[in-house]
């Protein structure tokens, strides 16, 4: 690690990156079938997967960018509610709609379409806020987006044919066409998939070129313009990209429950999204992930407690804020911090690493 | 027609006013601090509920009520609630302001302590909803077709005071004075002997004395309280200080009035439930067109 390696070892690196990811997938999804894992368990794997696509999805704005998105939760809303009526429409039996357009066994095929579709129609709601932005900054910018956030709650609150306030039910029928056909828990896998996909995506977009483009902005929008990276285009990247992908999180979301209705999209959840991506640390992916695992275990261990909840894990991250303001990782990913620790572990100095602050 | 429209600007008017109080005291702290004190709506809700218990005490005490016992409340609220704010500040906001941190990290505080006391009220209080007491005694006055309660004058008349004291305050006092100057630059004043802690701490006080104006005139119009009311109107407040172009207090007080007028005229010909969109619609057109509020400076960069 500490050297700098060469094409060989790095690819090596990688494929075994790559079975470590697999193999871990396909135990999970083994313990689940066989019926290790109850319901329960799984539930708690499938949120926290989908707070990863969600927390790494905000990174993107409010890390890379360096820009202040408080209305996330209003791009989930719209990936779920696309995702959901498509599903509705296409895979199940329903008394608004009758038949399924589609024999619900193309479910198994068609169901991450649909989830993308949806992700495609919350990056064209993300145009709400990447066109305001073109010309707006940091506290305007974060206005616009609450208002994103309520513009969207209350559009859909106002359309009764998906329910209103009152909510959207039975997507669970896609999910029991799937397994109907071969019993496995799909939603379980297809979460794990869209993790690693979009996990994937969003690092490979923020080590290309463009991605620096987005982290120019973040040092200096100013000297960015100058030095010839096209704000707008970047901004616009930065927004569509990380509403879309949030759209996708929102998607899983309305599957996993079955059932969404607007209020569970309201300002909380964009805070949650928050509380998230600064609890990992700004710019920093594998910390988004890391701390969406961290707070979705916290929920879960803190559930006995209620409303008592929403007083600690607060505290917990005013805490944070003083003692630890760079968050979890700072801005550093796991590598780095890797191979400080094994270094640690050995004794040995640092030879010619920088540590990434 | 014409009745109803007059109706209408009287109740716009005082809707107008309860956003541009609040929407006063975050333009203050973020005048002074470049902080958005994201836990100011919930601080107007902890002035509600203080004003609650102080109201009920001493309606127990003096029975009847009257100017006395609102004058009485109006004032131990006030403390109770800028003592509130001082600490807030004291506690999350100044140990971070002296490591010199990202100012990203200290918004983030913000909305914790906004989320803190609101469950805290709501896992201490119990979730049931309490009815504020009836300070002073209702009457009706009648201006031909239009009907006015003492209690929308007051309100529009206080938020007017509120505004006029706040003008001198920043305006004409050496206190007012060092505020504008720790606005204007935060590295030179300290340096001019300027006590900028004990001016910041002075501005969470009048910030959150403001809230509990705010509070206590809310609690006697609308006299259901519950822990999640300082939420949705803390978030508009803000936006009604934007809209006016934050940082500069008579753009918060005609945001804040605009934003009502908007509301109230969009509930008179439209269904209810379409109040929040179509309001938040026009915030996001007013932001598009100018881009730093109505009476908003945009400030240069240098590089």
């Amino acid at each position: 690690m500490a050297l700098s390696p060469d094409i060989k070892t790095k690819q090596k690196t990688q494929l075994q990156i790559i079975l470590a990811i697999v193999i871990g997938m396909a135990v999970v999804v083994f313990l689940a079938a066989i019926g290790v894992l109850n319901q329960y368990i799984q539930t708690v794997i499938m949120s926290i997967g989908i707070n990863i696509i969600f927390a790494s999805s905000l990174n993107i704005v409010n890390g890379y960018m360096g820009e202040f998105s408080c209305g996330h939760g209003g791009f989930m809303a719209v990936g779920a509610y696309v995702s959901s009526v498509l599903s509705l429409l296409l895979f199940t039996e329903n008394k608004f709609i009758g038949h399924p357009l589609l024999p619900p066994q193309t479910a198994l095929f068609l169901f991450p379409v649909v989830i993308i579709i949806g992700g495609f129609a919350a990056a064209l709601a993300g145009l709400l806020v990447a066109i305001p932005s073109f010309k707006t900054r940091d506290d305007y910018l974060a206005i616009i987006t609450i208002a994103a956030n309520y513009i969207i709650m209350t559009a859909i609150n106002n359309i009764p044919a998906v329910g209103a306030s009152r909510g959207l039910m039975g997507m669970k029928g896609t999910v029991f066409a799937m397994s109907d056909l071969i019993p496995l828990p799909w939603m379980l896998i297809w979460i794990m998939v869209f993790v690693v996909v979009c996990v994937v995506a969003i690092k490979r977009l923020m080590g290309s070129v463009l991605g620096k483009g987005i982290s120019a902005i973040r040092y200096d929008e100013i000297s960015a313009e100058i030095m010839s990276v096209n704000t707008n285009q970047m901004k616009l990247l930065a927004f569509m990209f990380s509403s879309g992908l949030a759209g996708v999180a929102g998607g899983l979301f309305a599957h996993m429950l079955g059932f969404v209705n607007p209020s569970s999209f309201n300002i909380m959840k964009s805070t949650e999204g928050m509380v998230m991506v600064y609890l990992g640390g700004m710019g920093s992916l594998s910390g988004s992930v890391l701390s969406a695992v961290l707070f979705t275990f916290l929920l879960e261990l803190l559930r006995p407690l209620q409303i008592l909840k929403w007083v600690f894990i607060p505290l917990l991250l005013i805490l944070l804020m003083q003692f630890r303001p760079e968050g979890l990782m700072g801005n550093r990913e796991l590598p780095e911090v890797w191979a400080k620790l094994k270094l640690s572990f050995r004794g040995g100095k640092g030879n010619g690493i920088s540590s990434g602050n | 027609m014409l009745t109803t429209f007059l109706q209408n600007v009287f109740n716009a008017l005082q809707w107008g006013s309860f956003y541009s109080m609040i929407a006063l005291g975050y333009c203050l702290v973020y005048g002074v601090l470049r902080l958005i004190n994201f836990a100011h709506g919930d601080i107007f809700m902890t002035a509600c509920y203080i004003a609650f218990f102080i109201a009920t005490a001493l309606l127990g005490a003096f029975s009847g009520g009257g100017v006395f016992v609102f004058a009485l409340t109006l004032l131990l609220t006030m403390g109770a609630t800028a003592l509130v704010g001082i600490t807030i500040e004291r506690i999350a906001y100044r140990p971070l302001r002296m490591k010199g941190v990202n100012r990203l990290y200290v918004v983030i505080t913000a909305l914790m302590v906004g989320f803190i006391l609101e469950n805290g009220n709501l896992a201490f209080l119990g979730a049931s909803a309490r009815r504020f007491p009836d300070v002073i005694e209702k009457h009706i006055w009648q201006f031909g077709p239009v009907v006015l309660t003492n209690l929308k004058v007051l309100v529009i008349l206080a938020a007017f005071a509120v505004f006029g004291l706040l003008q001198f305050i920043v305006q004409k006092t050496v206190l007012g004075m060092s505020m504008r100057a720790i606005s204007y630059d935060k590295f030179a004043i300290p340096l001019m002997g300027i006590p900028v802690n004990r001016v910041i701490t002075f501005t969470f006080a009048l910030g959150s004395g403001l809230a509990a104006v705010a509070g206590i005139l809310f609690g006697m119009s609308y006299p259901v309280l519950d822990p999640y009311m300082g939420m949705i109107i803390g978030w508009k407040a803000f936006i009604a200080a934007v809209v006016g172009g934050i940082g500069d207090i008579k753009g918060a007080f005609i945001g804040g009035f605009i934003l009502g007028f908007i509301e109230i005229f969009i509930t008179a010909v439209f269904p209810s439930s379409f109040k929040d969109l179509i309001s938040f619609v026009i915030l996001l057109i007013i932001l598009v067109l100018k881009p730093t509020g109505f009476f908003g400076v945009a400030r240069s960069t240098k590089i």
